[in-house]
């Protein structure tokens, strides 16, 4: 089973890298949206950088993720359908899209810092938490984009879908993301939120292992 | 009319609900004073939200597990009557709100920003956007039986993701509501043994009431959709 999810993982990576224009339009639109974010003021307060950090990354996670379903053409997706199971065909999603965010979420940190300064503290732990945060955001949005993609349109319909769905993980990735900025927090909060957040992510696995063979049978 | 016992309870229940709220006795709090009487309406509304939601869920996964189409009638019927709830729910916690927690030398919607930075509203907000959500879902996909097993994977995944998130978010953010740790009104100790005489049958009224006009509505649907729905 590991293998094939491998070999599902392989086809998409190979297949971003013979049509790369998918992979650098959403590397220009993180490129554009801190540029134009850089452009439109300068030298943002802590939470207001954090704030912008969270919301850029949202985005950039539902550009990126959304191809991930909608690029498969219909006879595509019938010729998966004969190869492949529906556990293995979503793992491997999950895990091209969660290696797809990490490249973005390193971009888009760097180009934070910079474009707009560094004010944080540590920046190594700052790091870390926008990798958990890309992680659950990616999870998150594979599996509704495999629902968005049953629909009509989808781009549109996978944000209003998302959101309301998101807000817990994004409130929590923002508070978490406040150690890096040196406030302090009562002992063990730190590692209870990590844990929370990471088993929030585990949760989201399972539901969609349980829930994408109901959607895959079409 | 041995069927329609719980339809008799419910009207009972509610008019007792209304009659015995307010008339009742209830402890005289600082603040709150009277206007603790809706409480025996604005939880209740998302008590039976809450219950009607759950409710749409199990008909989605009975939907996904028996692929009959009147169990995701049900589902759609039981969150929309849900998401009325809601809606009540925030117009009576609005009109409690402009009385206790709004700020008296302004106009009450001068206070409208910091009131519904809440973790119950947010977490309220977040349930009525997923059923939102779940609505546009529904009416973007024409075949019928993808549009009942999509929507049924949304519930679902979506319900799933509600329920930790209403845990989680009250213990982020301060709050001024009552029920800090975990559900309001639950909790023995929140509430006046006065008034827990009134709030439990009024939960239960509601609720019936709720489910009552959910069955209307579901009948209805599956009268007009009858030409289909046997063929």
């Amino acid at each position: 089973m590991i293998y094939r999810i491998w070999a599902l993982f392989r086809k998409d990576w190979m297949l971003e890298m013979r049509q790369q224009y998918s992979f650098y339009g959403v590397l220009l639109y993180v490129v554009s949206t801190i540029f134009i974010l850089y452009l439109a003021m300068e030298a943002p307060d802590y939470q207001t950088w954090n704030a912008l950090f969270w919301i850029t990354q949202l985005f950039i996670c539902l550009n990126a993720v959304a191809k991930s379903f909608l690029q498969e053409s219909r006879a595509r997706m019938i010729y998966f359908y004969t190869i492949s199971h529906p556990v293995e065909y979503m793992l491997s999603k999950m895990l091209y899209n969660v290696l797809l965010m990490f490249i973005m979420t390193t971009v888009s940190l760097i180009l934070y810092v910079a474009f707009m300064g560094d004010p944080t503290e540590h920046l190594g732990q700052y790091a870390a938490i926008s990798y958990l945060g890309g992680l659950g955001l990616s999870l998150v949005f594979t599996m509704l984009a495999a629902i968005a993609s049953k629909a009509m349109q989808q781009a549109s319909l996978m944000a209003i879908l998302g959101f309301p769905v998101i807000i817990p993980q994004l409130l929590l990735l923002i508070r978490l993301s406040k150690v890096a900025f040196a406030e302090t927090f009562r002992d063990g909060v730190v590692t209870q939120v990590t844990l929370l957040l990471l088993a929030l992510d585990a949760a989201i696995i399972v539901l969609s292992v349980i829930l994408f063979p109901f959607l895959w049978k079409d | 009319m041995k069927r329609s016992w719980w339809k008799i309870l419910s009207v009972v229940l509610l008019v007792y609900t209304v009659i015995g709220g307010l008339l009742l006795p209830v402890p005289a709090l600082p603040q709150l004073q009277e206007t603790i009487r809706n409480l025996y309406f604005h939880v209740c509304m998302w008590f039976a939200m809450m219950i009607l939601f759950t409710i749409s869920v199990i008909q989605s996964i009975r939907y996904l597990r028996t692929l009959d189409l009147r169990h995701d009638i049900k589902s759609g019927a039981y969150a929309s009557t849900g998401v009325v709830l809601g809606l009540l729910g925030y117009a009576t916690g609005a009109i409690w709100a402009a009385y206790t927690w709004a700020d008296p030398n302004s106009a009450a919607y001068a206070s409208f920003g910091s009131i519904v930075r809440e973790p119950k509203l947010i977490g309220a907000a977040m349930a009525l956007l997923i059923y939102f959500a779940y609505f546009v879902l529904r009416s973007s996909i024409t075949d019928v039986d993808k549009k009942a097993r999509v929507s049924a994977v949304y519930n679902v995944f979506a319900y799933a993701m509600l329920f930790p998130s209403i845990w989680i978010i009250p213990r982020l953010l301060p709050s001024l509501h009552p029920g800090q740790e975990g559900n309001p009104a639950l909790n023995f100790n929140d509430i006046d043994a006065r008034m827990r005489l009134v709030f439990y049958p009024a939960v239960i009224g509601w609720t019936l009431l709720g489910v009552w006009i959910t069955t209307l509505k579901i009948r209805l649907i599956l009268l007009t959709e009858k030409s289909w729905l046997h063929a």
